[in-house]
């Protein structure tokens, strides 16, 4: 790619000029690699970014993955279908729950296993505190992408708290293992509901606090709004999904468009970029979008405790060491002979799928994972081209990569 | 001895030996153990309690605590457990933390230039220092009244880029270059408007002298014409923001702007930005030539505020200063008190600013700088000027 191309794309294919500063079409200096990582403090892990720069600018960019990987796949068909659910916490670490959830439903879709509506509405309001737990770490460390270091630790203030909460459902702070096949390890106490309710009132409350630190501060606007921008087209051809494609103008949401579990039965919408503030498809409306998410996660959080159906006697198992499942699980889990299933959910990073293919044993014969973090990062080159290093920071930022989901 | 006519000059001059040596090396002892006391009483002390303040004001802001458990060093934990007065509310923290850099690994970079490496913190450090020879901390209490103290203070002021680009080319680091030069444009544009801010009082008052223009604010000041009579000009009525109003408000805005950028603090931090360069200039250097760099970026830190604060709100002279003199207090100290709740002031207001906002761009420094402060600079600038014709 010569710079001639690069200055082209800064200018734009309808012709609109960016708003910073574009090297002139003739000009040219000695052009620069730079190494982004993996000991980067911006590239959230251990992500490498091959950087070649003429001065400040971005000629052309290549992410280097594969630092973390740790054959998750692999390990998938060596151990029995119950016992890779921990595994896959560590896919993106961030939103564990929402990796089980995703997972435990493909099992189940292989070996039909139906769950009771209890265990439902448990997991959905699960799913989507994991998910209001992901968004508010990913809104605040943008903020300390951007520079502003203390929205990331207002909102980790926050993200402790929903930590507690897990902890004392599965008894870890970070990667739970809560979700089992046919149900979840224990029930809800009335005691742990209303030390959830308290949290989606912090949450609420203090959203519209952090948003002035960070979404509506004008100097966090000036260096987000215009920059990376992602056409709609562009990220249906990359196969972008999560709140990066809803940013781009593209009104796609698994839980509504294909709805799983009981997700059809809650009264929520789906937040999409309308350009009222900044350009379509921008690194603010992709952390615009993540911050409405939340405030919508939490209205299906409070309808899901709302309706949640009355404690079944028939389900509660008889120790307190016992799952929380469908007694009809058979102990030893085997998949149909030549069966094969994919199975999507909507992850707070987009859309993550499990692909089992299954040969009566009781371990898949194949599983793939497709991670959206993986996805999207191929993006990267092709929307940072042209903006400068400090951009490509916010870019990496606002594409909200986990390096765990990368690998994998 | 008099206190009053006590100087550095007269206590070398009681030396038996002192006549026989040159002048020239008299003017080097006397430079010498100068700069080693303004390290030594001023700058280090500023340093530590900058460091200090910085994450104490930042762990209030972001609710924590900071450090609170290191007070009087090398105590055992024990004590410091039983007897809490020992922690001294974590002050030792800072002294704490020097000792560990001191007794860090010497590393310069095998490929990179040792010569500039090593010698880069030093002139750095050095640009930080001498702001401290031409600033009044109080009646008296200057170590050099030149009379071009607010121009010798602009130049001074700048050396710190040079050692900051030697730091930047002689680690032999891209990000460190990067950084570097990212310092040095964004420096050398912001020396225009700081210049043409701090020319503002400068017409005022009709001196370059900083104890000139310590004087106008309290004896002669006037608002436009009318002359503010010393009995209130002396509690802070004469500060030079009153006068010519309003625009010395807008040159200290202005003023006080450049000196965030010059000292690369946040919103301006992108030299050593940290989610963008790793540390940019900083990034290879660790133990006290790392700690020089940031001593002496505390040290510029409160020689600018107090820079501040003596050019546009009366330096040592105002209301706590009129106060603690007219209950009995020497001047000396009196001056001292007033001089430093501005200067801390606006130095703790550099933190809050660093903890709130994001940081700009390269080139939004740089139409902030030229689009914005240069003409909003001159503006004022000639606004004061024909205050000055006015009063004149």
């Amino acid at each position: 790619m010569s710079t001639t191309d690069v200055t082209d794309r800064v200018v734009g294919d309808d012709g609109e000029l960016a708003e910073y500063w574009v090297p002139a079409r003739d000009a040219r200096s000695e052009e620069m690699v730079v190494n982004m990582g993996p000991q980067h403090p911006a590239t959230h892990g251990v992500l490498r970014v091959a950087v070649k720069t003429d001065g400040e600018v971005v000629l052309d960019c290549e992410p280097m993955v594969g630092n973390l990987h740790r054959c998750k796949e692999k390990i998938a068909e060596n151990v029995q279908y119950w016992q890779f659910m921990p595994y896959t916490d560590r896919l993106d670490y961030l939103a564990a729950m929402n990796n089980e959830h995703v997972y435990a439903r493909a099992v189940e879709k292989l070996c039909s296993i139906e769950i009771p509506e209890r265990i439902q509405y448990i997991r959905i309001l699960i799913a989507e505190l994991g998910r209001i737990a992901s968004h508010i770490f990913s809104v605040g460390v943008y903020g300390l992408d951007i520079g502003a270091f203390t929205p990331f630790l207002y909102c980790y203030r926050e993200r402790e708290r929903s930590n507690s909460l897990f902890e004392k459902l599965s008894g870890g702070r970070m990667l739970y293992h809560y979700f089992r096949v046919g149900g979840v390890a224990r029930d809800l106490s009335d005691e742990w509901i209303q030390e959830a309710i308290e949290f989606l009132d912090i949450v609420e409350e203090k959203m519209s606090e952090y948003n002035l630190l960070t979404t509506w501060n004008k100097v966090f606007q000036n260096r987000t709004m215009g920059i990376g921008v992602l056409t709609p087209d562009k990220a249906i051809a990359f196969g972008i999904t999560g709140p990066a494609l809803r940013a781009s103008g593209v009104d796609w949401d698994t839980r509504r468009d294909d709805p799983y579990d009981i997700y059809d039965k809650f009264d929520w919408k789906v937040p999409v970029a309308d350009g009222q503030h900044g350009t379509v498809g921008d690194c603010w409306n992709r952390h615009w979008i993540r911050a409405q998410e939340l405030v919508e996660s939490i209205k299906i959080c409070r309808q899901a405790i709302d309706k949640m159906p009355k404690r079944d006697p028939a389900l509660t198992p008889k120790s307190m060491y016992q799952p929380y499942i469908n007694p009809k699980v058979p102990r030893i889990l085997r998949g149909p002979k030549d069966a094969e299933v994919y199975v999507r959910g909507e992850n707070p990073r987009g859309e993550l799928a499990f692909y089992l293919v299954s040969d009566a044993k009781n371990a898949p014969y194949r599983c793939h994972i497709r991670a959206p973090a993986f996805v999207n990062i191929a993006l990267l080159a092709e929307i940072s081209r042209g903006y400068l290093i400090a951009d490509l920071v916010a870019i990496i930022g606002s594409i909200d990569i986990v390096l765990g989901e990368v690998d994998r | 001895m008099n206190l009053d006519e006590l100087t550095l000059t007269g206590l070398f001059e009681e030396l038996p030996f002192w006549v026989d040596i040159p002048p020239f090396a008299q003017m080097t002892v006397i430079g010498l153990v100068g700069a080693a006391a303004v390290v030594l009483l001023i700058v280090a002390p500023i340093g530590l309690m900058g460091t200090y303040a910085e994450r104490r004001v930042s762990a209030f802001m972001q609710d924590r605590c900071g450090p609170n458990y290191v007070g009087i060093p090398f105590l055992p934990r024990k004590i410091y457990t039983n007897y809490k007065w020992t922690r001294l509310f974590g002050l030792g923290q800072s002294l704490a933390d020097g000792i560990k850099l001191l007794s860090k690994e010497d590393f310069v970079p095998p490929k990179g230039e040792p010569f500039l490496f090593i010698a880069a913190p030093v002139v750095a450090f050095a640009g930080a220092i001498g702001l401290f020879a031409a600033l009044p901390l109080s009646d008296g209490l200057i170590a050099a009244d030149v009379n071009v103290g607010v121009f010798y203070l602009l130049a001074v002021g700048a050396i710190e880029i040079i050692g900051v680009l030697m730091a930047g080319w002689a680690s032999n680091n891209k990000w460190s270059l990067i950084g570097a030069m990212r310092e040095v444009a964004q420096v050398v544009s912001y020396e225009i408007p700081m210049a043409m801010a701090a020319l503002c009082p400068v017409l005022i008052a009709g001196s370059l002298q900083m104890t000139d223009i310590v004087a106008v604010q309290r004896t002669g000041a006037t608002f436009w014409g009318i002359s503010i009579p010393d009995s209130i000009a002396g509690w802070g009525a004469g500060w030079m923001i009153f006068q010519a109003f309003p625009f010395n408000i807008i040159a200290l805005v202005i003023f006080y702007i450049c000196v965030l950028a010059n000292l690369k603090r946040a919103p301006f931090d992108l030299p050593e930005s940290e989610s963008e360069l790793v540390s940019g200039f900083l990034t290879e250097y660790s133990g006290m030539r790392w700690g020089l760099f940031v001593l002496g970026e505390y040290g510029a830190m409160f020689a600018l505020s107090g820079i501040s604060a003596t050019l546009f709100l009366g330096g040592w002279s105002g209301p706590v200063y009129s106060l603690l003199t007219a209950i009995g207090l020497p001047s000396i100290v009196a001056g001292v008190a007033e001089f430093s709740y501005k200067a801390v002031g606006l130095f703790i207001f550099m933190m809050i600013i660093r903890w709130t906002l994001p940081r700009l761009r390269l080139d939004q420094v740089m139409v902030m700088c030229y689009k914005y402060l240069v003409p909003f600079a001159m503006a004022c600038l000639l606004f004061c000027a024909a205050a000055a014709l006015v009063a004149r």
